[in-house]
This record gives structure tokens, sequence and C-alpha cells, in this order.
């Protein structure tokens, strides 16, 4: 299958499915279509990950067209050992968010589903894309359905949310649409990602485009101080909407600083790297902190979402092996237990309706199977060792404090928060005599709830107890980054 | 002159002399007696506007001339800018039917002004000369003053009208008045005779400043730059909708052409006297436009404050100079006649009568009851706020590129800052349409003629995004063609 553009293809089916939505009669038509392509699509990403060469470094299943050839703009795909990951967890989070809307979405079915189906092509696109202009206008357009699933279908507040979200994340870009054109005439008029990351740059424009795109990668992750937009985009947006926007769009700035900032701009990288240490350390507190004030299920695990994207950036500007594998392997487990919390939060709430935790109780005598993989999720995302959250976080540790000791501290006490607000969580909603909000019925998982909950879970102890598979594909990819993140030697 | 030459004048001016014929031709089939022949006045308008497009390809892959004694230039720029006045006319002329019928004004001689219009804008993108550009930007505010009064029984219609005049005519004085100290400095009104001319003269002179002053301050009084936009809300919201479209697609065009070749192709020798000052209007206008137009509740006043800020980002391009910011406005231009012209025949769809206002609540519930048209609106609107894939998205990209090219990286982000504000209200009416239930359900019967002019619009504005090779080809060669 060498000839056939399988990126391409990942790409565009959704696109084709998008495409005739549109023309399906009936509710459920449109769920099962939407669900097929998306399924098809992530065995697509599958058969990429077995077919993918784990020896290599280079980019592999690479594709190049011609779009603009007098600006020497290209159609340019290809995945390494980190992206290929990354696109798994989209295809696989894809389906799942076609399964927890099956019911929760009753409004303008079609509609949805086609966001969803868009949405999907553009992630999958962002982390294939090897020409700058092409990241650049996936990952802006993605912002479109993503406005439109919190707008259209998000709580009372949707609309202030959606509006804070595209705005935040607009401005962002646009700083990093200028940053991206200061390099395109450094490094020699091309917008080829690798023939950018070959070219080096003085010290002073690094420094100027690497603000630039921090602005924007950080408003994606998000990183304190501008993190607001994602507590209220979290609440509002329906749950299809919270597992996308936690599972991979949040990955989104981080793979930016990995892809663009430390490859492209490691003078800068390095020189900044206190201030980008000192944001994560500051995230991973003040995200705990404000996580363990909150009385609103979805808030609390959208500010975990900002401490726990802290040990991301942490773990990235250690310039370290541990830190940085670390970082990464955070980044995908995130996505994971992040992800299946928004789930189980969405299906508490279609029960209830109601993500008040005081007024839950008992779950685990109530609805077993729920409790427990409920719990199961929490510990992970608590980094229990025996899941994959343990990794991540102990390896990214052990980055910082060969580096910095306090911010190494900070990163333990994140930790140590973490657990006090996940654990408290745990003890209102799960133990304790049963309580549930008056006026539901709390009922166990349905097999189509299972059938989402499952491959999570897969991962979860899958990662946790023999990540091996996982790190040897990651490995040389990583390697070949730490090479180029030697700093030039341009520096003051 | 001699006969050769007389005929090739002819010849290089037969665009512009078939819309003058056209005109002429429809005022007097106008006077027919009965309303019923008026639609065909339109069939032949738009007709007449291809034969002239037509001609104009033709004459593009010729070489580039001046003729008329060097009055009158016919190069790759012009006609590249001609096709998006014939095409920016032709879809007002398509989408003016239904609207004219609804405000019962159906009148032949709309058409006639309307082409009347047209040929005055493309005198100006073809002139040579200044007392030439005169002429045309004459013809064409005239024809465009009494298009603005066209709905005679409605108050601000003719409101606007008057204060247009009124405006029109005190910036047409500066204009002329910059003309006579150009001509009292170098003896001639021919533009590459004044460049000789000045580049033997002492740049410094403060006659010389006040000049190029006041010919520049006539000028973007058209493109409604800071300080000299007053006019643009007022008379945007008053005017008949598509002459509001007429006016930001087609008359921003001409005069920025204008503006292009004195201040780009001919008079550069005069830089370090407008430099300073266009750059300090080009953030003026950009940030005027995209924050006014934050607070507005009628569609069109929104639109007017983003016709601004629209202008603010082309005097960027004017800015940034050099072949790239050169083609960047010619794309610019041609995209904004797209998106533009494409979010008014909405605009006019959703027309319930001009006495009553645009309100932007008007677009309320639209994907409830009309997804098709919801949905093109959507693309206009997210391309006039420049994200990709749309057109608008490239224009600004192309923009940014060669302001980054020429060393103006503090101004372009300051351009995408403001982008970024005026984002927030094309984003509302988005909102409007797809988040909120619409008030009464609309009624809304699309004509042949505006679907046409829907599809156009959309799939211009598309493939400018999409694929804007070609595009981007042709503007640059014109580009580098008049630089040459």
């Amino acid at each position: 299958m060498n000839g056939l553009p399988v990126l391409s293809i990942l790409i565009l089916l959704p696109v084709a499915g998008a495409a005739v939505v549109p023309f399906l009669r009936g509710r459920d038509a449109v769920r099962w279509f939407t669900l097929l392509v998306l399924l098809a699509d992530f065995l697509l990403a599958v058969w990429i990950l077995a077919a993918f060469d784990p020896a290599s470094a280079a980019m592999q299943f690479r594709e190049a067209r011609i779009w603009v050839p007098a600006l020497n703009m290209g159609y340019r795909l290809g995945i390494d050992g980190i992206s290929v990951w990354f696109v798994l967890l989209t295809t696989l989070l894809g389906w799942i968010c076609v399964l927890a809307s099956w019911r929760a979405i009753a409004e303008r079915v079609k509609e949805f589903m086609t966001c969803l189906l868009a949405i999907q092509a553009m992630m999958v696109g962002v982390f294939c894309a090897l020409d700058l202009v092409l990241f650049y206008v996936l990952w802006e357009v993605m912002l479109v359905p993503m406005y439109l699933i919190i707008g259209i279908w998000g709580g009372g507040n949707r609309i202030y949310a959606a509006f804070k979200f595209f705005l935040y994340t607009l401005a962002g870009s646009l700083l990093f649409l200028v940053g991206l054109l200061a390099l395109y005439f450094a490094g020699g008029r091309t917008f080829d990602m690798l023939a950018l990351m070959a070219a080096e740059y003085p010290f002073r424009l690094q420094v100027w485009v690497f603000l630039a795109f921090l602005v924007a990668f950080a408003v994606k992750v998000p990183m304190v101080p501008v993190h607001t937009w994602l507590p209220d985009a979290h609440v509002q947006a329906p749950t299809a909407g919270s597992i996308i926007l936690a599972g991979v769009l949040l990955k989104m700035g981080a793979y930016g600083f990995l892809r663009f900032s430390l490859p492209m701009l490691p003078d800068a990288s390095q020189y900044l790297a206190p201030l980008m240490i000192t944001l994560s350390a500051a995230a991973i507190v003040y995200g705990g902190l404000l996580a363990l004030a909150q009385n609103d299920i979805k808030k609390l695990i959208a500010y975990s979402s900002v401490s726990h994207m802290g040990f991301v950036t942490l773990g990235l500007f250690t310039f370290e092996v541990n830190g940085m594998s670390g970082a990464v392997i955070q980044m995908f487990n995130h996505g994971i237990s992040t992800g299946a919390l928004f789930l189980f939060v969405g299906l508490i709430y279609e029960r209830t309706h109601s993500r008040e935790i005081a007024a839950y109780g008992g779950m685990i005598k109530a609805v077993p199977v729920f409790g427990i993989l409920f719990a199961a999720f929490l510990l992970a995302s608590m980094a229990v060792p025996g899941t994959n959250g343990f990794i991540g976080e102990i390896l990214v540790l052990a980055g910082t404090f060969g580096v910095s000791g306090w911010a190494g501290t900070a990163g333990v006490l994140g930790a140590l928060i973490g657990a006090a607000y996940l654990l408290g969580l745990y003890r209102q909603m799960l133990l304790g005599p049963v309580k549930v909000p008056e006026g539901s019925v709390m009922q166990d998982l349905r097999h189509r709830e299972l059938a989402c909950a499952a491959p999570l879970l897969l991962f979860v102890f899958w990662f946790g107890l023999y990540p091996k598979p996982f790190l040897s594909i990651l490995q040389p990819s990583l390697d070949h980054l730490m090479t180029q993140i030697v700093p030039t030697g341009t520096a003051q | 002159m001699e006969m050769t030459s007389v005929t090739a004048s002819i010849l290089a001016s037969g665009p512009e002399i078939i819309i003058i014929l056209a005109a002429c031709t429809v005022l007097m089939l106008s006077l027919l007696p009965g309303p019923g022949h008026v639609r065909w006045l339109a069939g032949i308008s738009v007709l007449m506007i291809a034969l002239a497009a037509g001609m104009s390809w033709g004459l593009a892959s010729g070489s580039p001339q001046t003729v008329y004694s060097g009055m009158f230039a016919v190069d790759p720029f012009s006609s590249f800018l001609k096709m998006v006045l014939y095409l920016g006319t032709a879809l007002t002329i398509l989408m003016s039917g239904g609207y004219l019928a609804t405000e019962r004004a159906v009148k032949g001689e709309y058409y006639a002004l309307l082409l009347c219009a047209l040929a005055g804008a493309m005198i100006m993108v073809s002139g040579n000369d200044l007392v030439i550009i005169y002429v045309g930007l004459e013809l064409q505010a005239l024809s465009v003053y009494v298009l603005v009064g066209f709905l005679k029984t409605h108050g601000r219609s003719n409101e606007s009208a008057l204060k247009y005049v009124i405006l029109g005519a005190f910036s047409s004085g500066l204009l002329l008045f910059g003309l006579s100290l150009f001509y009292g400095l170098a003896g001639t009104t021919q533009l590459q005779g004044l460049q000789a001319a000045l580049a033997a003269q002492d740049i410094s002179s403060p006659l010389l400043t006040l000049a190029a002053l006041f010919l520049l301050s006539g000028l973007l009084f058209k493109v409604g730059a800071v300080p000299f936009h007053m006019w643009v809300p007022d008379i945007y919201e008053g005017a008949p909708s598509p002459i509001t479209a007429f006016m930001a697609a087609v008359g921003k065009t001409a005069a920025f052409a204008v503006l292009l070749r004195i201040l780009m192709l001919d008079l550069v020798a005069l830089e370090a006297v407008w430099r300073a000052s266009v750059v300090a209007m080009a953030v003026l206008t950009l940030g005027l436009g995209s924050l006014a137009a934050l607070v507005q509740q009628n569609i069109k006043r929104m639109l007017a404050y983003s016709s601004i800020a629209h202008a603010g980002f082309l005097m960027l391009g004017l800015i940034a100079g050099g072949t790239g910011g050169l083609a960047s406005v010619m794309l610019y231009l041609l995209i904004y006649t797209f998106m533009t012209l494409g979010l008014f025949a909405v605009i006019i769809l959703l027309n319930k009568g001009a006495d009553l206002g645009e309100p932007i609540s008007a677009f309320a519930g639209l994907a409830r009851s009309h997804a098709g048209l919801a949905a093109m609106a959507l693309v206009f609107l997210f391309s006039l706020a420049g994200i990709p894939p749309t057109g608008g998205f490239f224009a600004k990209f192309y923009v940014l590129m060669a302001l980054i090219e020429a060393g103006h990286a503090a101004l372009a982000v300051i351009a995408v800052l403001f982008s970024a504000t005026a984002a927030w209200f094309y984003l509302r009416i988005i909102m409007l349409m797809y988040m909120q239930e619409p008030a009464e359900p609309a009624k809304i019967r699309i004509s042949p003629a505006v679907r046409l002019v829907l599809l156009t619009a959309l799939a211009g504005t598309l493939l400018t995004g999409v694929l804007p090779t070609w595009f981007l080809g042709v503007a640059q060669a014109a580009a580098a063609a008049g630089l040459g």
C-alpha cells in the first residue's frame, strides 16, 4: 500500500462523510452513518500505527503536492513517532464522541454530526501537516465547527462561552500567523516545515517569533494567565465538545511548542525557558488550587486540565530527555483520561441534569459498573501507579528536578493538590450513603456507553502497565528532537 | 494626432466606449412606456458589460501602451482592476431587480446611471493624466450621487444623497486644488511628465508637500480613510442596498486604482512626502473601522465601518509597496468584491422595505428557515473576518506577507490585533443566524438572478481561498508589469 496517499484518505474520509450527511433521511441514519465513517477512520489510523516503522525518526507516509508554487506553499503531509499517537488519539475520541452524543443531541442532529466530521478532518490534518500554511489554515478553521458546537448545542450561557473561545484563540493564532511569515522570509522563502527546521535564524528574530508563537500556543494549551476561556467553554459545551476540547484541542498548543518553537527556535527556547518553566509551575499549582475550590464537576475537571497541561509544558522546557518524553506521554494520557472524565460527567448529566458535586453520593453502590469505571479514570487522572497517568508525571518530575529544584517542588505540590481534589470528588460522589439529585433515576451503563468507555479503559491500563510499545515508537522521534534543540550558538 | 494613433486610441479605449454607448442605449430604451421592459434593460446592461470584459481581456494580452497622447493607459494593471469593476457592477445589476421591485422604484435610468458610474470608474483606472482621472472620478461620483437618492420617497435616501453631494463636492475641491498646484509646479498634469519634472525639483519644497497632501486627501476621502470617513456610515446606511454594495466594491476599487497608480507607479518620487501620514492614517482607519463596527445595530452601518477597516488593510498593502504590495492590494480588491457583494445579496433578500431599516436582528434564525442561504452567509462573513480557507483569509495573508517582506512587522501585528477585534461583529451575525430562533418565519424567494449572484460570489470566495494560485499569478504578473 506504499503508493496510496493514506494520510489524505484519513483526512478526506470524514470530509466526504460530511458531504453525504445532509442528504441522509432520519436522525438514526445520520448517527449510524457518522459512527461508521469515524470508526473506519479510526481503523485506518490503527492500520497506520501498525504499518509505522518504529525504528525510524523520519517523517513517514509522506505526501507532497503543489499548492501555491509562487509562494512555495505546498500540500505536505507526514507523521513521525510523536504525531502518529495524536492521530490515533483524535480518531479514537472521534467515534466515542458520536456515541456520547447519541441521545444527548436530539436537535439538529445533521448539523451536529457534520460539525463532528469536519472537526475530525481538521484535527487529523493539523497533526499530519508538514507545511506551515496548511497547518495554520487547519488550525484556525477548526475554530468554526467548535464555535458552532459550543454555541448551538451548549448550555445556558453558551453564546458567551463560544465568543470567548473563538476570540481568545483567534487573537492568539493571528500572532502565530505574523510569526510564521517572519520565519518564511528568514528561512529561505518556503513554508516547508522540514526545511524551516533545518534553517538557522538570528537570535533576535527567534525571540520575537517565539513570543508570537507563545501567545498562540499558550491560549490553546491553555497556560496561566490566558486560561480563562477554558472553564467557560468546557462548562457550556456539550459532552462531545468537551471531549474534543480536552482530548485533542488542548494538545495542539503543546504540539505547537514541540513542532515549531523547540526545533525551529532552539536558542530562544533555551533563553526563555525560565519564563516557560515559571508559567508552567504557576499553572500546575494555580490550576490545582482553583480546581480544589469548585463545586461544579465540569469546572473542576476543566481546572484540573490547566494543572495537568502545566506538567506538559514544564516537561517540554526542561530540555532533558526524561522531561520531554514525560511531556509527550502526559499529553497523550491526559487526552485519554480527561476525555474519559468528561464523557462520564456527560453520562451523569444526561441522567440527572445536575453537575453539582455535593448533590451526589454513594454511586458505587447505586450504579456499580458506572462507579467503578469512573473511579478508574479518576485514579488515572491522579497518576496512581499502574495507570497511564503515572509514567508521564513521574518522568516530567524526574526531568524537572534535574533542571530546577523549585519548579520540581511546585510539580510535586501540584500532584498533591491534584490528589486532594480528585480524591475529594471520589469520596463525595462514589462513597458514602447513596444520594442523587432530586427527581432523577440513576441507571447503570448501557451497552452503548460501555462501548465508549472500554477502549479508553484499555489504554489506561495498557500504558499504565506495559508502556513499552508506546515508548519504542516514540523514542526515535524524541531523540531526533533532542538533536534539534541543541542551541546553534548564535545566542548573544 | 495621426490617423493610426487615433485608431489605436479608439481601439484601446474600446471597453469604455462600449459601456458609454450601452449607458446611452439603456437610457433611451428606458423612455419606452410601461415598466415591463426594465428587466430587459438589466439584461442588456449585463451583456454589454460582458462584451466590454471580453474586450479588456483581449487588450490585456497585448503590450502595455498609453494612448490619447499619453493621457490614457492600457496595461495589465488597469485590465485586472477593470475586471474587478465589471464583476462588481454586473453582480450589483443582477441583485438590483428584486430590491427595486420591493421598493417600487423600477426605472430604466437606474441601469443607465450604473453604467455611467462604471464608465467613470474605468476611466479612473486607466487615467494617466490628473485631469482625465478627475473627469472619470466626477463621472462616477455624479452618477452615484443620483443613485444614492434613487428612492425618491424615502427620507433617508434623500438625506444621504444630499450629504454625499456636499461632502463629495468638497473632496473634489481638495483634489482639484492639489491638481492645480501640481500643474503650477511641473507645467503638466500627465503622470510620467509630472514624474520627470518632479525629479528635477527639490522634494522637500513646502509647496510640493501641500500639493501632494491635497491630492491625497481628495483620494483618501473617496476610499473612506480616517479622518475623511465621516460620510461613509451615513451614506452607506441611507443608500439603496445594491448601491451601497456598488460603492463598497466598485467605488473603492476605482479609488484605490488611482491611489496605486499615483503613489506606487508614477509619483514614487514623492514617497518621502506621503509615507508617514499614510501609515498613521492606515492605522487609524483600521482601528476606528474595527472598533466602531462593534456597536452598530444596523447591518449596513456595520458594514460601512467594516468597509472602513478593510480600506485600512488595503492601505497597509500600499505602504508595503513593491510587487508584493501592489499585487496584494489588487487581489484584496477582487476578493473583497466577491465576499461583500455576496453578503449584500443576502441582505437584499432579507429586505422588507427600506423604510423599515436593516436591523442586524433580521438575520435571527436564518439557519432554521433557510439553511442554504445561512450557510452561504456564513462563508461570506467568515471570509470578511479573514478565517481560512476563504478568500478573505488569503487576501489578508498576502497583505501581511508583503508587509513583513518590507520589514513592517509592527504594522502587521497591529493589523492582526484589529482583525481579531473585527471578527467579533461578523461572529455576532453568525450567532444570530445559528443560535437564535427566528422572530417570524421569513418568506424568502430567491430569483434566478440573485441565485447567480450568490453562487458566483460563493465560488469566487472559496476558490480564491483554496486555490489562489491562478489569481495570484495574474495579480503578480500585472503588478510586475506595472512596476517594471
